[in-house]
């Protein structure tokens, strides 16, 4: 199913880099943008240069994924500031330093609650919004590391491999709606979130998978592995019997 | 704020001298808040400053600081923050009718970093350096202080901050003065000439004529030291508004005998001689025109691993043909690979701006041990005449030279002290100099 045009996308979590280079990479298809981030202020030069470069509209929106009462009112708070829209796409995530999200209850709950209950509750709302009009999308950025558990992100990869299951289900439910969900797993991208770790391989400019995202949401992909080679590699992950995996250390 | 893990050894232009930097990366105004930012620190764009004026031990990189803030389509002032380069605002304005009021000759420099060198083109003597097309200035001081600098408003940390090097304050955001155009092409008139006094003669002739002037000399040649091509420019009317290829060839893997002596002696007859009648004209891109070296990526490799020095000076033209001639008698003329002679006009520049009234002389040289003493010793010339070398360029100026030069030291320090009173900002540039 091929997605139909869109005029404005809501982007959420647009503080990211990944987001930002979606941003251009739509602005440059001239879809209008609001950018949802909390010190949503913070972004005005951001919006400035979108505006400038592509002309299209750009407003902000303070938005944050733990404030789960406030998602039942996201879809007509996006409509009052910029009128009709028609994509979501959500980068919010968060990654627990693993060591301290042992010992602390707090850096677990909220990686798990930012990355699969925020994320999830806030996309489940849009979703009756798009369903009820019949129209638009969602694209979701997940994790290859959502693929299987690892000592190494195993809280993160939870979250993350919830809401792949989660967005599998939406999927499903919004087909006949003609709304269609992608769920994007990055492999590693060069962003604030992963620079300076130890032991990155392979690591994507957040251009490039901008570019991949977009491109795979036009041909109307489900799944998206970005850059293409993480299929193949979490393929043989996956594939490794448990009584092998679980004596690895990746 | 994210710093780079590792320690980098970097190096400006010239890859002369290595600097082992830590490296963060700014994305938004409030990482420069003092806490954020370590003690002591030092802006760096893209490194396109040939020597040591964009490296410390740790800098505050610019290059995500590349936002377009705001436009006026009828007057073409335009602000950005400064990490944009000259390249992302030619493919902003070009297609909209605007160009650069003044380019250096090679687009991949940040404008914050053309702000701090208080950059010049190759029409200096029609439109002045890069000051007099600013209207004002977002500094976030080295205190953590966000000022908008203008002539009226903290004129004075304006004033300092052109020509500066980055040691006044971090520019956050440039406003200036686009030009209008109504073609992306250059009318080029280039002229032959048999030595250094008819390429002078030429240059002073043609200065009201044509808005761009910029002369090539032959230092190789034994006879004739100083024939050259002068290339005089105006930009053309009526025509297509085309962008510049995105694209740079690299330089093929023998090209460092490009810059052995006797084929730069041969290359430089056949430039010279390429053009068989005195003069021709021609419309070109303005690319090919301004840029003539991006066209190759990395071509400053040529040179291996010991790098280049440009050494560019500006001498009075009263002292004039005689002054460079007793430099270039100084120097051993057949190390240069590369010279080029321009005129600076009558204009404002800052505190410790390059530019003033004269001509002004860009050589390129391989980095020897040699060269560098030959180029100290020769220093003294310039002094004595008046005159200037361009810190941007710079590596080997020394800071008893520098403070003979440069007669508005004093006042600067001054400046630099009460905006950043604890000294944290320096760099490799101003520890050799004395301005640390
Ligand atoms: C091929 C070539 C041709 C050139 N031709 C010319 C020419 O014709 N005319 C001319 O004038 N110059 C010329 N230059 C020099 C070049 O324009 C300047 O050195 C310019 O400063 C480079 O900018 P950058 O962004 O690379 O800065 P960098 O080299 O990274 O830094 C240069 C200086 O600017 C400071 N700086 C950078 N960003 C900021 C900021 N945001 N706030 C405060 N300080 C900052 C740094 O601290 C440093 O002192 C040429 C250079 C090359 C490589
Ligand atoms: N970088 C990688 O290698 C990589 C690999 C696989 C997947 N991903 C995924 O790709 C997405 C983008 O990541 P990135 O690399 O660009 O990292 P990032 O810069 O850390 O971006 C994550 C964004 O999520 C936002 N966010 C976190 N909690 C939020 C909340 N409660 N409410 C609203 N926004 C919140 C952050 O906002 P603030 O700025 O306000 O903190 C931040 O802008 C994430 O979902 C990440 O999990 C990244």
């Amino acid at each position: 199913m091929k997605p139909s045009k869109t005029s404005r996308a809501l982007i959420l979590g647009a503080r990211s880099e990944i987001a930002q280079a979606l941003a251009h990479q739509l602005a440059s298809e001239g879809v209008g943008l609001v950018l949802g981030a909390r010190r949503c202020q913070s972004l005005q030069p951001v919006a400035d240069d979108l505006r400038l470069r592509h002309q299209v509209d750009v407003d902000l929106l303070e938005f944050d994924a733990l404030d789960l009462d406030a998602h039942a009112s996201l879809a007509d708070r996006v409509r009052d500031l910029a009128g009709p829209w028609e994509l979501v796409v959500c980068v919010v995530g968060t990654l627990p330093d693993p060591v301290r999200s042992r010992s602390s209850s707090q850096e677990a709950a909220v990686a798990l609650m930012t990355n699969f209950t925020g994320v999830s509750v806030c996309l489940g709302q849009l979703a009756n919004d798009l369903e009820k009009r019949q129209e638009g999308g969602i694209i979701c950025l997940t994790s290859v590391a959502g693929d299987r558990g690892r000592q190494s992100n195993y809280v993160y990869g939870a979250a993350k491999g919830g809401l792949n299951v989660f967005l599998q289900g939406l999927r499903n439910r919004l087909v006949s709606a003609k709304v269609h969900v992608m769920t994007v797993k990055p492999g590693f991208v060069d962003t604030p979130m992963t620079r300076g770790m130890p032991g990155l391989f392979l690591v994507a400019a957040p251009e490039a998978v901008a570019r991949d995202i977009v491109g795979a949401w036009h041909k109307g992909r489900n799944v998206l592995y970005t850059p293409w080679f993480w299929r193949w590699i979490l393929f043989i992950i996956r594939w490794i019997p448990e009584p092998i995996f679980k004596r690895m250390s990746l | 704020m994210n710093p780079q893990k590792d320690v980098l050894p970097t190096s400006g232009w010239g890859r002369y001298p290595v600097v082992d930097s830590v490296v963060h990366r700014v994305r938004w105004q409030s990482d420069l808040s003092t806490s954020q930012t370590p003690p002591a620190t030092l802006a760096q764009g893209r490194l396109r400053s040939y020597g040591d004026a964009g490296l410390a031990s740790s800098v505050l990189s610019t290059l995500e600081l590349n936002r377009f803030l705001a436009f006026d389509a009828e007057t073409g002032l335009l602000e950005t923050e400064a990490g944009v380069t000259l390249d992302e605002i030619l493919q902003f304005c070009v297609p909209k009718g605007w160009f650069l009021p003044v380019t250096p000759g090679t687009k991949h420099p940040s404008i914050g970093g053309c702000v701090a060198a208080d950059v010049h083109g190759k029409n200096h003597h029609s439109d002045g350096s890069l000051v007099s097309h600013v209207d004002s200035l977002t500094i976030v001081t080295a205190e953590g202080d966000v000022l908008r600098c203008d002539r009226s408003e903290h004129s004075d940390l304006f004033w300092a901050s052109f020509g500066g090097m980055g040691l006044t304050g971090f520019v956050y955001a440039v406003c200036f003065r686009l030009m209008r155009i109504s073609d992306s092409r250059i009318e080029v008139e280039t002229h032959r000439t048999a030595d250094l006094a008819e390429t002078c003669q030429l240059l002073l002739l043609t200065q009201t004529e044509f808005r761009y002037s910029v002369a090539w000399l032959d230092l190789l040649s034994r006879r004739r030291r100083g024939r050259g091509l002068v290339m005089l420019g105006r930009h053309a009317s009526g025509g297509p508004l085309d962008l510049h290829p995105a694209k740079a060839r690299s330089i093929p893997a023998l090209g460092g005998l490009l810059v052995s002596r006797p084929l730069l002696r041969m290359g430089n007859r056949l430039y010279y001689r390429r053009q068989l009648r005195r003069t021709q004209t021609t419309v070109m891109h303005y690319d090919p025109y301004f840029y003539p070296l991006d066209g190759l990526r990395d071509w400053n490799r040529v040179y291996g691993r010991s790098g280049f020095l440009q050494y560019q000076f500006v001498v009075p033209f009263e002292a004039g043909r005689e002054c460079m001639e007793e430099f270039l008698d100084r120097i051993d003329g057949a190390a240069c690979s590369l010279a080029v002679l321009k005129t600076f006009g009558e204009f404002p520049t800052g505190m410790l701006g390059f530019p003033r009234p004269g001509w002004t002389l860009a050589l390129d040289f391989r980095r020897t041990t040699q060269t560098i003493e030959m180029l100290q010793h020769a220093t003294s010339v310039i002094t004595a005449a008046g005159g200037r070398v361009y810190l941007a360029k710079d590596a080997v100026v020394t800071a008893e030279h520098f403070m003979e030069m440069y007669s508005r030291v004093e006042e600067f320090l001054a400046i630099k002290h009460r905006y950043d009173p604890r000294s944290r900002l320096r760099s490799a540039l101003s520890d050799r100099l004395g301005l640390t």
